[in-house]
């Protein structure tokens, strides 16, 4: 089982050295990147996917659990150790998403397949709008419907035990919902935002400028109050973006929540419990 | 000389790939000499001569492009070494899917991308199997789960290769490929050496510019089509 991955820092884009010359990310923790667009965060995404030895731009070195990665061979054995959802992904190909479950399925030899892909097709239909079927084509999904189904399968079916997420707050999809998938027990988990809520969600978040490594921050006990006052707020927002989608008129009283609601917050939130 | 052969599907980002790969071979001090052989037109020794690199261009025409790359291989491997190149990229288009351009000790690269459909690389055939590198562009715009199984079908028709993912927009992996280039062992001199596979007969009178449909102007090798008898009710 992975217990850390440690980055060591190199160059930023005016050919200085970053700031931060080693960020360790340890089993478990959330990291969230922020900075202004422009300023290095998926380039170093990027670099942690691939596992650089510094032969990106950026010069930095990844390790895993303090080994060094050098041959093409360790690169294979870790093909599998991460996976990453984005806004710019895709699908691209013309099958049904049972089909196309089931390939993947294939590919990563997974035990009982039948029961996982029914559970992929809860989680998506969690997230997302309109509900998708085993019969539906992938190349007919919205975006959001599309976003939902990779974030269920990365969470189910890819199960890596690091995950990258680029900027999901504008994948048309639950984004709180999809990071408590996402984040299982003893996962590293990535956060690309500018989303202060995901901000506040990660234990930790690096802050990039100019394509550096620029500062390392702690999130204190005064931010995860700011941050259940903000799930609090969209928790209203969402409820309001749900009544007036479903083609109601709003009461005066929408901050009440109603018991129904309350009930189906349980019992997904239970639902998570179990399925980690 | 580092012999490097460089095929793959059209629009998979062959070029984008080598010119990144190349930027990282001249930082690394190697002077890189390109040849690119193509049916009828291209721009893409244009791109290449951005480098500030010798570049020549061969177009086949109304030959088939597949026996016009292996009939010019010689006097390729000439020029570079004239050029005083110390690697010799050769970028293949054009290819029909039936041949493959390897030959035995130079190293052959294919390109080949996440788009092209899952089942693609069983069909892509010899170019992809007889590859001793394969790289997988356009990773960054399909979901994670595609790109798997992409890859795994890839694998499946040619478990021998060096699979690398790659980005030609931004660069990301030309490194690990210019680093497989430098490893890979030197030769000189290409004649003697042998394809991976022979390229299929092609010799009749449409080769040689026949254009009347008709059995009495086919001549030569003549492959007909089987068609499966349908029983009569």
């Amino acid at each position: 089982m992975l217990k850390k991955i440690t980055i060591l820092g190199g160059l930023n884009k005016i050919g200085l050295p970053e700031k931060i010359q080693k960020l360790e990310i340890q089993a478990g923790e959330i990291l969230a990147v922020v900075g202004p667009t422009g300023s290095g965060k998926t380039q170093l995404i990027a670099d942690i996917g691939q596992v650089a030895e510094a032969e990106t731009l950026t010069g930095r070195r990844v390790r895993i659990d303090d080994g060094e990665v050098n041959s093409n061979e360790d690169k294979q054995k870790l093909r599998y150790l991460m996976a990453q959802v984005s806004q710019n992904m895709n699908f691209v190909i013309d099958m049904t998403i049972s089909e196309f479950l089931m390939m993947h399925a294939q590919v990563r030899a997974v035990p009982n397949p039948e029961m996982v892909l029914k559970e992929v097709l809860a989680i998506t239909n969690h997230l997302s709008g309109e509900p998708v079927t085993f019969e539906t084509n992938l190349t007919q999904l919205s975006g959001g419907q599309s976003r939902a189904l990779m974030v269920a399968d990365v969470a189910l079916l890819s199960n890596a035990p690091v995950v990258l997420i680029d900027e999901i707050e504008n994948a048309g999809i639950d984004r709180l919902k999809a990071l408590d998938i996402l984040t299982g027990q003893g996962k590293i988990v990535l956060v690309v935002s500018h989303d202060p809520t995901l901000m506040l969600m990660a234990d930790k978040r690096v802050v990039m400028k100019n394509g550096g490594m620029d500062g390392i921050c702690y999130t204190t006990e005064k931010e995860r109050h700011i941050l259940s006052e903000l799930v609090k707020t969209e928790k209203r927002v969402n409820r309001l973006r749900e009544q007036l989608r479903k083609g109601k008129s709003l009461r005066s009283d929408y901050h009440e929540i109603d018991h129904h609601e309350e009930e189906e917050l349980k019992l997904w939130q239970e639902y998570l419990y179990t399925c980690h | 000389m580092q012999f490097v052969i460089v095929a793959g599907t059209p629009s998979s980002g062959k070029t984008s790939v080598m010119v990144h790969t190349i930027r990282h071979l001249q930082t690394s001090g190697q002077q890189v000499a390109v040849c690119k052989i193509d049916c009828l037109q291209t721009n893409d020794d244009v791109t290449y001569r951005r480098l500030g690199i010798p570049v020549a261009v061969g177009l086949s025409d109304y030959v088939c492009p597949d026996h016009f790359y292996v009939a010019n291989l010689e006097e390729i491997e000439q020029w570079a070494g004239v050029q005083k190149a110390d690697v010799l990229v050769l970028e293949t288009a054009g290819l029909c899917h039936r041949c493959a351009p390897a030959v035995y000790d130079c190293l052959s690269i294919c390109v080949i991308d996440n788009l092209i459909g899952i089942n693609t690389p069983r069909k892509v055939g010899p170019m992809l199997s007889s590859a001793d590198v394969v790289v997988i562009t356009k990773g960054d715009i399909v979901s994670q789960a595609e790109r798997e199984v992409f890859r795994y079908q890839v694998e499946s028709v040619n478990p021998q290769a060096r699979i690398m993912e790659m980005n030609g927009l931004t660069g990301q992996g030309a490194v690990s490929l210019k680093n497989t280039i430098l490893n890979y062992p030197q030769f000189e001199g290409i004649t003697g050496k042998r394809l991976k596979n022979p390229m299929p007969a092609a010799i009749c009178s449409y080769c040689a510019g026949e254009t009347v449909i008709g059995k009495s102007f086919q001549m030569g090798v003549v492959k007909k089509v089987e068609f499966e008898s349908v029983d009569q009710c």
